[in-house]
C-alpha cells in the first residue's frame, strides 16, 4: 500500500494522529444525529438505526411469545373452551407471521447492521438513508398488521397462508389481504438492508481487511444478504399474485381457470426454506465470535467455514419440495430433494467440528453468552438430526403437519437462532451500551430458558408421532395427548418466566451494570478498539488491518488512515477484494427524506389493501418524496463541491 | 511517507484520493447491481410462472388468441435501438462531457416516450384480459412488471436531466448518470425473455 | 466454575432422549403401532434413522463434553490478548476431515434407506384392491365404494376395510386443501383441488383407528376427523351387503313422522337416504347414520342427545358447520331422530 504524497489543497481540519483533540471534536459533531423530535425523524447513523430496529424486532418477539402463552394455555386441557377456533386460528397466524417476518430475520440484519462498520473499521454503513428508509417501512408494516389485529381483521389462515383457503371465496374480509401487503413492507425493509449490507462489506473495510481475512460473523452477514436478495422476491410474487387474484380477479391460483394451488406453494417454500437459513447462518456468525473469544484463539478451519457458509447458502435455494412431499409431486423430484436436505447438513458439521476443535485445548472462559452458544450444540444439533427425519419422503409423509414439525421447527430456529442471538446480546451489549449485564442474572435467565424450552418442545416431538396434527384449536380426551400438551404448557410458563428475567437484566443493567470499558471481554476483532458505546463517528481514527483478529496481533506501520475531512462526513472506500483505498466520498447529511418517503410509500401500499387505483394516485407524492430525497440541496452541495477531487 | 512534518507513527493518509469514482469504484454501482439482482429474480420468476402455467395446461394459450406481434415487436426494436444513445450518455458522463450528457439523455427521453406509448398499445392487442383466466393473468402480470420498470427507468431519466441542466449539478453526478445507464441495460435486457415468453411461446 | 455444568452432560441428555422414546415406544400410537405394510416400512425406517441419529446426538455431545473438560481454564478477560502460544493452531485437521466423512458417509446411507423405502411404498401391489373415493369438505369426508361385483355406494366419515388387501384410496377436495391421514395405517396424502391425488395401504390386523385431517383447511379443522375398521374379509363383505342396502320404510309412527318431517323440510335438500326421495349431496349421506359411532366428523358421539342438539344447532357443536339450524318444535325433533335411529 503506497501512502500518498503529503497534503495539498486548501488547509482543513483532517483526521488522524495530528490535530487531535479538534479534530476529534469536529468529527463526533460531523456525524451525530441531530437533537429533538425532528432530529429523530432525520437520524440515519446506522447505530442509531440498529438500535431501533433492534427494539422493534424484541418488541415483536414479545408479542408473538404472548400470543403463543395463549395458544399453550387454551391446549393445556383437551376439550378446552377457553379460546374458540376463529380467535385460536388468528392466534397462530399471528404468532407464525410475527415470529417470522417480524422477528427472526429482521433482528439479525439488524445486529448486522450495528456491528459490521464497527468489525470492518468503516465510520458508517452505506447508503444510510435508505437504510433509514428501511427501518421505517419496517415498523410500519409491522403496526399494519398489529392494527388489523388489534381491529378484528387478523389473518387466520395460518402463516403460510395456503391457497386456496387464503383466497377471496374462503378468507373473506381483509385480514389475508392486511397480512398480504405486511409481507410487501418487510421485504422491502429486507431487501434494501440487503443491498446496503452487501455493499458495505464491500466497499468500505478497513485497509488491508482482505476479504480472507474479515471476520466469520461479516462472512455470515454476507453470504445471509445474498440469499437475501435471490428468496425474498419469490414472497414478494407470491403475496402480490395473491393480493391480485384477492382483488382483481387474477386466477394465478384459481385450478378452475388454469390457475394451480400448487404454484402458491413452490414460490411461498422457494422463499421459505432459503428464509429460515436467513434466520440460522447470522447465529453461525454470533457463534464464531463468542467462542473465538471465550476460547481465546481464533476460530480453526476459517477457509472450511468460510466454504461451509457459502454451501449452506446454495444448498439452502435447493430444498423446497420437502415442504411439499404430501403433494402428489413425482417421487423421482422428491428424492432429489431428500438428497439435497440431507446433504446441507454436511456444511452445518463442518462448522460443528471446527469449533468443537477450538475448543478443544483451548482456554476456557464461561460467561453466559458461551453459555447460549453451548445449548446450540445440543439444541440445534437436535432439531438437525430430526430435520434429517422431516428430509425422508416416508417418515415425513407420518410427521408432516403435526407437533413432530412444530418441535423441529422450534429446536432449529430457538436453537439455531434465538439461543445464539441471547448469546449475542450478553456479549455485545456492553459495547452497545457501555455496561455489563449481569452474570448472576445471565445464568437464571439461561437454564430457565434451557429448561423451559425443553420441557415446551420435547414433548412435543412424541405428540406428532401419536398422531397430533398442527394448527387444531383443541383436542379430544382419550388419545392419550392430555398430559404431554399441560407438560408443554408448564414449560412454556417457564419460557415466560426466563424472558422476564432477561428483561429485568436488560432494564437493570442500563442503570446500574458494571461499566464495560471498550474490549470486557479481550476479544480480537474491530469493534472492541473503540469505547463503549462508540462515538458517532465510530472510529477515532480509521484503522489499517494487517490479519485476522487485529486486536490479538502486533500493531505493524502503517497503524491507521489519516486525510480523511473531520468536519464532514467524508467516509473511506476500498477495493473489494483487497480493501485498498479507492476515494473519500462525502455521505449525506441527516434529513426526513427517508420518514417522509416511508410515509408515501405506506400510503400506497395500505391504500392499495382497499383499492386497486391507490397503486396510480397513490405513487404522486411517493416519487415527489423520492425526487426530494435525491435532488442535491444548496448546502449539501457546497460542502461537496469543497471536498471534491476528480479521478 | 509520514503526514507533514513531524515524527507522529506512520499512517496511511488518503487526502488526495478522488471523491467519486466510476464502475465498481462507485457504492451507486454497487446499489445498482443489487437492486438489478432483486428485479432480475423477479423477472425470473415472473417467467418462471408462465412456464409452469403454460406445462399445466393441455392447449396454450388459454381460450385466447396470442397476443398480437405487432406492437410487441415495434416496442422491442424500439429497446434496442434505445441503448444506442444511452451508451452514448453513459460514455459521455464518464468523460464528464455535460453538454453531451445532457443531449443524449435528451435523446433517452424520446425514445422512452415512444416505448411508453407503444407499450400502451400493447395492453390494447393482448387479446386477453387478466380476468380471464390464469394465462391472461400471467401475461398482464409480466408486461405489468416490465412497464413499472419502464416508467421507473424514464423518471430516473427525467430527474438526472434536469439536475444536468440544474446549478446543483456537480461534477459526482456524472456517476449517477452513469450507473442510470446500467439500469437501462437491465430494463432492456429484462425485455427479451419477457417477449420470448408473451410473445413468442404461445406460437410454439 | 466446571464448564462441564453448562451443559447438562452428555449422558443425561441422551438417556433421557432414549428412554422417553421407549417410553413412547411402549405406549405406542399413531405412527409408532402400524397395522398395516406401509406404516410397517415407515416404521422400520423410522427406527433405523432414530438410532442413527441417537448416535450422532451422543457422539457430538461427548465430543463437546471432552473438548469443554481439556480446555484449560483462563482466569478471566478482561481486556488482555491472549499469549502466542495460545494463538497457535491447533493440529484438528484430520480428525474434523474423518468426522466430516463419517457424517457424509452416515448421511448417503440414509438416503439410501429413504429412497429403497419411498419405492417400496409406491410400489404395492395393487391388483385386486378396493378401491374407495373419498372427497374432503370444510370439514367432513364424504366416501365412494366403487362398484366391486355390486353397485358402489356413499359411506361418511367410518370407512371399513378387508384385512389383507390393498385399498387404493382417490382423493377429491371440493374447496380447498386437506390431508387424509390415519397414521397406523400410512403417511398421508393431500387432497388439492383441481387435481386428484391417491393413496395406497393394506391394513394386516383388526383394529378401529382414527383419522385425521392433517392440513389446516379453517375453522374447523380440528373437528374433521373419520375412522377406518379394519376386519376379517367376510365380516368386511357382511357390512358392505349392508351398506348397499337402502334404508327400510319406518314401522313405528314416531318413526314414520320424522320421515315425513325429514322429506318435507330441508334435510332432504342437502342429505341423501337411499330407499327415500331424499338426494342431496351437499351434506353427508345418512343412509346408515344411525350405525355410525361419532357425529359431525368425530366431534361427538352419536347419540340421540347429541343429535337432537346437532339438527336444532348444529353451531353448538361445531361452530361454522354449513349445516343451518332447523326451527322445529321439540316433538318434531324427537321424531326426526326416532327417525333417524332407524338408519342403522
Amino acid at each position: 500500500m503506497k501512502p500518498s504524497p503529503a497534503a495539498a489543497g486548501p488547509a482543513r481540519l483532517r483526521d488522524g494522529p495530528l490535530g487531535e483533540p479538534a479534530a476529534l471534536a469536529a468529527l463526533e459533531a460531523a456525524w451525530r444525529d441531530p437533537p429533538g423530535f425532528m432530529g429523530m425523524l432525520r437520524a440515519i447513523d446506522h447505530k442509531t438505526i440498529a438500535r431501533r430496529f433492534i427494539v422493534a424486532t424484541l418488541v415483536f418477539f414479545l408479542l408473538g411469545g404472548l400470543l403463543a402463552l395463549l395458544m399453550r394455555l387454551q391446549l393445556a386441557r383437551p376439550g378446552s373452551a377457553l379460546i374458540g377456533p376463529e380467535l385460536y386460528n388468528q392466534l397462530f397466524t399471528m404468532h407464525g407471521t410475527t415470529m417470522m417476518f417480524l422477528f427472526a430475520v429482521p433482528v439479525m440484519q439488524a445486529v448486522a447492521m450495528y456491528l459490521v462498520p464497527l468489525m470492518i473499521g468503516a465510520r458508517a454503513i452505506a447508503f444510510p438513508r435508505m437504510n433509514a428508509f428501511s427501518y421505517w417501512i419496517f415498523v410500519m408494516g409491522g403496526a399494519f398488521l398489529y392494527l388489523g389485529f388489534a381491529m378484528g381483521a387478523g389473518p387466520n389462515v395460518g402463516w403460510f397462508a395456503y391457497v386456496p383457503l387464503s383466497s377471496a371465496d374462503y378468507a373473506p374480509g381483509k385480514g389475508a389481504d392486511i397480512w398480504a401487503q405486511m409481507i410487501t413492507f418487510t421485504e422491502l425493509a429486507s431487501m434494501l438492508v440487503a443491498v446496503v449490507l452487501i455493499t458495505t462489506i464491500f466497499k468500505m473495510r478497513a485497509p488491508g481487511m482482505h476479504l480472507n481475512q474479515m471476520p466469520l460473523f461479516v462472512w455470515a452477514t454476507l453470504v445471509t444478504q445474498f440469499m437475501v436478495l435471490f428468496a425474498m422476491p419469490a414472497v414478494m410474487v407470491a403475496s402480490s399474485c395473491l393480493i391480485l387474484d384477492r382483488l382483481v380477479g387474477t386466477h394465478f391460483f384459481d385450478p378452475a381457470h388454469g390457475g394451480d394451488v400448487l404454484l402458491w406453494q413452490h414460490l411461498f417454500w422457494f422463499f421459505g426454506h432459503p428464509e429460515v437459513y436467513l434466520i440460522f447462518i447470522p447465529p453461525l456468525g454470533f457463534i464464531s465470535s463468542i467462542i473465538s473469544t471465550f476460547s481465546r484463539r481464533p476460530i480453526f478451519g476459517y477457509p472450511a467455514m468460510v466454504l461451509s457458509l457459502v454451501a449452506t447458502a446454495f444448498l439452502a435455494f435447493g430444498l423446497w419440495v420437502h415442504h411439499m412431499f404430501a403433494t402428489n409431486l413425482p417421487e423421482i423430484g422428491k428424492s432429489f430433494f431428500t438428497a439435497a436436505s440431507l446433504a446441507i447438513a454436511i456444511p452445518s458439521a463442518i462448522q460443528i467440528f471446527c469449533w468443537i476443535a477450538t475448543v478443544w485445548n483451548g482456554r476456557l472462559v464461561l460467561r453466559t453468552p458461551l453459555r447460549f452458544v453451548l445449548a446450540f450444540f445440543v439444541i440445534l444439533v437436535l432439531g438437525g438430526l430430526t430435520g434429517i427425519m422431516l428430509g425422508a419422503v416416508p417418515l415425513d409423509l407420518q410427521v408432516h403437519d403435526t407437533y413432530f414439525v412444530v418441535a423441529h421447527l422450534h429446536y432449529v430456529l430457538l436453537g439455531g437462532g434465538v439461543f445464539p442471538l441471547f448469546g449475542a446480546f450478553y456479549y455485545w451489549f456492553p459495547k452497545m451500551t457501555g455496561r455489563m449485564l449481569s452474570e448472576r442474572a445471565g445464568q437464571l435467565h439461561f437454564w430457565l430458558f434451557f429448561v423451559g424450552f425443553n420441557v415446551t418442545f420435547f414433548p412435543m416431538h412424541v405428540l406428532g408421532l401419536h398422531g397430533m396434527q398442527r394448527r387444531i384449536w383443541t383436542y379430544p380426551a382419550g388419545l392419550g395427548w392430555d398430559g404431554m400438551n399441560l407438560m408443554a404448557t408448564l414449560g412454556a410458563a417457564l419460557i415466560a418466566v426466563s424472558v422476564l428475567v432477561f428483561i429485568a437484566n436488560v432494564g437493570f443493567s442500563l442503570r446500574r451494570g458494571a461499566m464495560a470499558g471498550a474490549d470486557p471481554w479481550g476479544a480480537g476483532t474491530l469493534e472492541w478498539s473503540v469505547p463503549s458505546p462508540p462515538p458517532a463517528h465510530n472510529f477515532d481514527r480509521i484503522p489499517v488491518v494487517h490479519g485476522s483478529d487485529p486486536l490479538w496481533a502486533a500493531a505493524r506501520e502503517p497503524v491507521c488512515v489519516s486525510g480523511l475531512a473531520a468536519d464532514a462526513r467524508e467516509v473511506l472506500v476500498t477495493s473489494a477484494l483487497h480493501a485498498r483505498p479507492e476515494s473519500r466520498p462525502l455521505f449525506p447529511d441527516p434529513t426526513a427524506w427517508p420518514f417522509v418517503s416511508a410515509l408515501a410509500t405506506t400510503v400506497l401500499f395500505v391504500g392499495s389493501v382497499f383499492s386497486p387505483w391507490a397503486v396510480v394516485w397513490a405513487s404522486l407524492p411517493l416519487a415527489i418524496a423520492l425526487i426530494g430525497w435525491f435532488w442535491p440541496g444548496r448546502r449539501d452541495r457546497a460542502r461537496s463541491m469543497a471536498l471534491e477531487q476528480r479521478p | 511517507m509520514t503526514t507533514v512534518g513531524q515524527g507522529p507513527p506512520r499512517t496511511l493518509d488518503v487526502r488526495q484520493l478522488p471523491s467519486y469514482r466510476y464502475g465498481p469504484g462507485s457504492l451507486m454501482w454497487w446499489g445498482t447491481i443489487g437492486l438489478m439482482l432483486i428485479e432480475g429474480t423477479v423477472f425470473g420468476l415472473g417467467v418462471m410462472v408462465y412456464l409452469y402455467l403454460q406445462g399445466n395446461a393441455d392447449a396454450w394459450p388459454l381460450d385466447a388468441a396470442p397476443p398480437d406481434l405487432r406492437w410487441g415487436t415495434t416496442n422491442t426494436a424500439i429497446l434496442l435501438l434505445s441503448l444506442w444513445p444511452n451508451q452514448r450518455a453513459k460514455a459521455a458522463a464518464e468523460r464528464e462531457d455535460r453538454a453531451k450528457a445532457r443531449f443524449w439523455l435528451l435523446v433517452c427521453l424520446v425514445f422512452a416516450a415512444a416505448f411508453l406509448a407503444v407499450r400502451t398499445l400493447e395492453f390494447t392487442t393482448l387479446n386477453v384480459s387478466w380476468t380471464a383466466n390464469a394465462y391472461g393473468s400471467v401475461v398482464w402480470l409480466l408486461l405489468g412488471l416490465h412497464t413499472t420498470h419502464l416508467i421507473t427507468d424514464t423518471v430516473d431519466t427525467g430527474v438526472l436531466g434536469a439536475l444536468l441542466f440544474s446549478k446543483r449539478f456537480e461534477n459526482k453526478r456524472f456517476v449517477d448518470v452513469s450507473e442510470n445507464a446500467l439500469y437501462w441495460y437491465f430494463v432492456v435486457a429484462s425485455w427479451l425473455p419477457i417477449y420470448g415468453v408473451v410473445y413468442l411461446a404461445p406460437l410454439l | 466454575m466446571n464448564p462441564r455444568a453448562a451443559v447438562p452432560a452428555p449422558r443425561t441428555m441422551v438417556w433421557g432422549a432414549l428412554t422417553g422414546f421407549a417410553a413412547c415406544a411402549r405406549s405406542a400410537s399413531g405412527a409408532l403401532a402400524p397395522a398395516g405394510i406401509q406404516a410397517e416400512r415407515i416404521h422400520a425406517l423410522w427406527q433405523l434413522t432414530l438410532w442413527v441419529c441417537i448416535v450422532v446426538f451422543a457422539a457430538v455431545l461427548v465430543a463437546l463434553g471432552i473438548a469443554l473438560a481439556k480446555a484449560r481454564r483462563a482466569r478471566s478477560t478482561g481486556g488482555e490478548a491472549p499469549a502466542p502460544s495460545d494463538l497457535a493452531r491447533p493440529h484438528a485437521r484430520r480428525a474434523v476431515t474423518l468426522a466430516t466423512l463419517v457424517s457424509g458417509a452416515l448421511l448417503v446411507a440414509l438416503v439410501v434407506a429413504d429412497v429403497l423405502t419411498d419405492r417400496s411404498l409406491s410400489r404395492l401391489p395393487v391388483d385386486d384392491a378396493l378401491h374407495i373415493e373419498m372427497t374432503g369438505y370444510q370439514w367432513w369426508w364424504q366416501a365412494r365404494y366403487a362398484d366391486d361385483g355390486g353397485e358402489s355406494f356413499g359411506v361418511s366419515n367410518d370407512l371399513h376395510v378387508p384385512i389383507g388387501r390393498p385399498v387404493v384410496v382417490t382423493l377429491k377436495s371440493v374447496d380447498v386443501i386437506h390431508s387424509f391421514w390415519v397414521p397406523e395405517l400410512h403417511g398421508k396424502k393431500d387432497l388439492l383441488p383441481g387435481r386428484t391425488t391417491t393413496i395406497q395401504f393394506r391394513a394386516d390386523r383388526a383394529g378401529t383407528w382414527r383419522g385425521e385431517c392433517a392440513e389446516f383447511c379453517g375453522l374447523q379443522h380440528a373437528l374433521m376427523a373419520f375412522s377406518i375398521t379394519a376386519e376379517a374379509p367376510q365380516a368386511f363383505a357382511d357390512w358392505r351387503e349392508h351398506q348397499r342396502t337402502s334404508a327400510a320404510p319406518p314401522v313405528e309412527p314416531a318413526a314414520a313422522a320424522g320421515l315425513r318431517l325429514f322429506l318435507g323440510g330441508h334435510c332432504a335438500q342437502c342429505h341423501t337416504v337411499r330407499g327415500t326421495p331424499a338426494a342431496g349431496t351437499l351434506g353427508p349421506d345418512l343412509t346408515h347414520l344411525a350405525s355410525r359411532a361419532t357425529l359431525a366428523a368425530g366431534t361427538v358421539a352419536n347419540e340421540p342427545a347429541a343429535l337432537a342438539a346437532w339438527i336444532v344447532q348444529p353451531q353448538s357443536l361445531k361452530a361454522g358447520a354449513t349445516m343451518p339450524p332447523s326451527r322445529l318444535a321439540p316433538d318434531d325433533v324427537r321424531a326426526l331422530v326416532s327417525y333417524l335411529e332407524t338408519l342403522k
